[in-house]
Formats: structure tokens, sequence, C-alpha cells
């Protein structure tokens, strides 16, 4: 069979497009880097994540700077979240996280607030101040058992 | 009468134990056909071309018009409790785990798989496998092996390409009727992960690639020399193929947990 080139070019454009769609849907959407931006490690340990999973967006002022990278069980039993957030974001010592949803029912992520101190954290270190979850099923229940408190009264 | 009719089960039991172990055979020959010199790259460009490139029209269309069906249907559930921002993570997932290997492999059956094995069947029955044969050549080796690998080789490509034409088509409907654009793209990045969702899609149209070509040429190999059989082998690749890829879809996702 004799070769014919424009065949084996569409072939080639073919192979290409194909490998092109699957880059992309693990480069892009499965959020595999072949050179990752450079990013530093910050810990934050909370009483209550809620259903924050890892790879949600760490955000300030609702722009993504960075993902949750893991989540773990600490010593005191509390939970320690890995937050890798992109590097040359200055975040004063002082800055606070806490556990947002998006929406009534949307994905939990985690909302940075910066502080006012001059010194900025560094790779590697804690979040000191910390806001854990709002489980909406347990503030109904505490309204519920403060009225019946007070009802009796 | 009830006699015959446990007669009749147990011709079928055999037959089918038969099929199952002579399209084994057959699979192991073609798997030492497919490293056996010459490697046949010519003819392996060619299939490519016939299996892939014409099939790739109708695999974008398809992937565009099922991801704006998913976001149609989804945008419209969803609303109902004010959660259209999860609009990307309906019709990507959707599209990762199931409907791209999936729908891929049944259009990929109808368009190529049929030609396959109506191709190699018209080929026994007008004796040139025979004259290939008188040549010294194996049509295993020279006819049939480029066509399966050909299409194992094909059909991860366009399961991606149908997968990303479906996220398009899903984006345009819902940005349409008025999903933000950038929260749909966030939260189909937030539910895909690389291992689960990206790797688990192409490793399940890797082995609706291997049963298509395989069924699809087993068929058209040992069809009847007749027209009529070559029709009826035809049919039998479509069914038997949709049917088996359905099935096996079940145990892969249930097996890996994809």
């Amino acid at each position: 069979m004799r070769p014919n080139p424009s065949r084996d070019t569409a072939v080639g454009l073919f192979v290409l497009a194909g490998i092109g769609a699957i880059a992309y849907l693990s480069l892009q959407l499965g959020g595999v880097s072949l050179r990752p931006d450079p990013t530093i490690a910050l810990y934050a340990t909370f009483d209550e994540i809620g259903g924050l999973k890892t790879r949600a967006p760490v955000v300030i002022s609702g722009v993504r700077v960075g993902e949750v990278e893991s989540i773990d069980l600490a010593e005191d039993y509390r939970a320690r979240v890995t937050l890798s957030v992109r590097e040359g974001v200055e975040l004063p010592v002082d800055s606070s996280a806490s556990i947002v949803t998006s929406g009534v029912l949307g994905d939990r992520y985690i909302s940075l607030q910066l502080g006012g101190e001059d010194a900025a954290l560094e790779d590697g270190e804690e979040i000191e101040f910390v806001e854990s979850a709002v489980i909406l099923e347990r503030l109904i229940g505490q309204f519920i058992h403060n009225t019946n408190i007070e009802s009796k009264e | 009468m009830r006699i015959a009719l446990l007669a009749d089960v147990g011709v079928r039991s055999t037959t089918f134990a038969e099929e199952i172990g002579r399209i084994t055979v057959f699979a192991s020959r073609l798997c030492g056909a497919a490293v056996r010199r010459p490697l046949r790259m010519r003819r392996f460009v060619d299939e490519v071309f016939y299996l892939g490139v014409l099939s790739l029209v109708i695999i974008c269309v398809c992937g565009l018009a099922v991801g704006a069906v998913l976001g149609l249907q989804g945008y419209n559930t969803l609303e109902r409790f004010g959660a259209t921002d999860a609009l990307g993570t309906v019709v990507g997932l959707s599209l990762i785990r199931e409907l791209g290997p999936v729908l891929t492999a049944l259009l990929t059956t109808g368009r190529a798989g049929s030609a396959t094995t109506a191709e190699i069947g018209t080929m026994v029955a007008t004796e040139q496998l025979d004259g290939l044969r008188m040549m010294s050549i194996d049509p295993l080796h020279y006819v049939v092996m480029p066509k399966a690998l050909a299409m194992v080789f094909v059909m991860p490509l366009l399961s991606a390409l149908f997968i990303v034409c479906g996220i398009t088509g899903g984006y345009l409907v819902g940005v349409y009727w008025g999903v933000d654009p950038g929260s749909y793209i966030t939260s189909l990045e937030t539910a895909v992960t690389f291992w689960d969702e990206v790797v688990g899609s192409l490793l399940k149209s890797l082995c609706f690639g291997i049963l298509v070509g395989l069924i699809a040429t087993y068929r058209g190999y040992f069809s009847a020399p007749t027209s009529q059989g070559v029709s009826s082998a035809t049919t039998a690749t479509v069914v038997q193929a949709s049917v088996s890829i359905l099935i096996f879809d079940y145990f892969i996702t249930a097996l890996w947990g994809v």
C-alpha cells in the first residue's frame, strides 16, 4: 500500500487532538501540573470542618489564591488542614481562616481574612485565628433547645 | 417436550462456552500477531484513519449534543434547589465517568465496528484472505491485527474528545441560561480528580476498545462466506458489542469504583 501524505497528516492531527483532549482533562480539570506554580504550605487547625474536602478553594475576598491540600486528624483530635497558597501572597501573621459555604447547599471552602500586622506568614507556619464550619443542624438544635428552656421558665 | 426444552438449554450453554473459548483463542492469536515482525505500521496508520479520523465528526457532534442536553436537564433540576452553580460538576462528572466512554464505544461500534466486520467478512466471502494465504502472508497479521489494534488505540482518544466537546456543550447551554461561566469551570475543576476520574475514564474506554476491536474482527473473520453470512455477522457485531459494553461497564464501575 502506497504512503498517502494527506491521510498521514490527518492521522497525525487526530492523534494530536486526542492527546490534547487528554492533556486538558488531566492538567486543567484533574489538577495535575507538570511545572507546579510555587506555593507555600500553611496549616490551620479547626474544631469542625463540616464537609470540607481536599482541593476545595482557598480564597481572599472571593478570589482564589490556593487550595486545600490535605486534611488530617491532629493529636488533640481536631482537624488539621494543610493549605497550599500561591507564593507571593503576603498574609499578615494575625490573619484568620474561616470555613464558609457557597450558598445554602453549596460546597465548603476556606476564606482568609487579612490581619493588620507587618510580619507575613512564612511557609509551614500555622494560622492561629480560625473559625470553624457552621453546622446548620446544630444551630437549629441549639435554637430549639433554647426556646424550650425559655418557655419552661 | 420438557426433554426438548432441556436439550435446547444444554445446546445453548455449550455453544456459548464454545464461543467464549474460541474468542479467547482468537484474542491470544491476535496478541501473538501484534508483536510479530514486521510491525505493519503502514496498515496500522491507515486503519487509524478509517476508524478514528472518519469517526471524528460524529463523535464531536454527538458530544456537543449530549453535553448540551445534560446542561439543560441539569440546569432545570438544579434550579429548583437554587444550586445551578454546581452545573459544571453534574455535566463534567457524568460525562467523564459514564457517558463519555460508554457513548463513544457505542457510537464507534456502529460507525467503525460494523464496517470492520463487513470488510473482513467480504474478504472471507470473496476468498481474498485465501489469496493472501497463497502468497504466504498471514491474513490475521496483515488484515485483522492492524484493525483490532487501531480500534484499541483510537477509543481513548475519541472518548477524551467526546468529553471535551460535551463539557463545551454544557458550558454553552449553561452560560446561555445564566450560569456564571467562572463557577461552571470552578465546580468542574473542584470535582474532577486525576486518578479517580480521568485515569479511570481512560481505562474504561481502553477496555471498551479491546472489547469492540475483538468482537468486530472475530465476527468478520469467522463469518459464513455468503452475503447472508456477512450481513448476519455485521448485525451480530453491533448487538454483541453494544450489550457487552453495557455489561462490562457495570462490572468495571463496581470493581474499580470509577
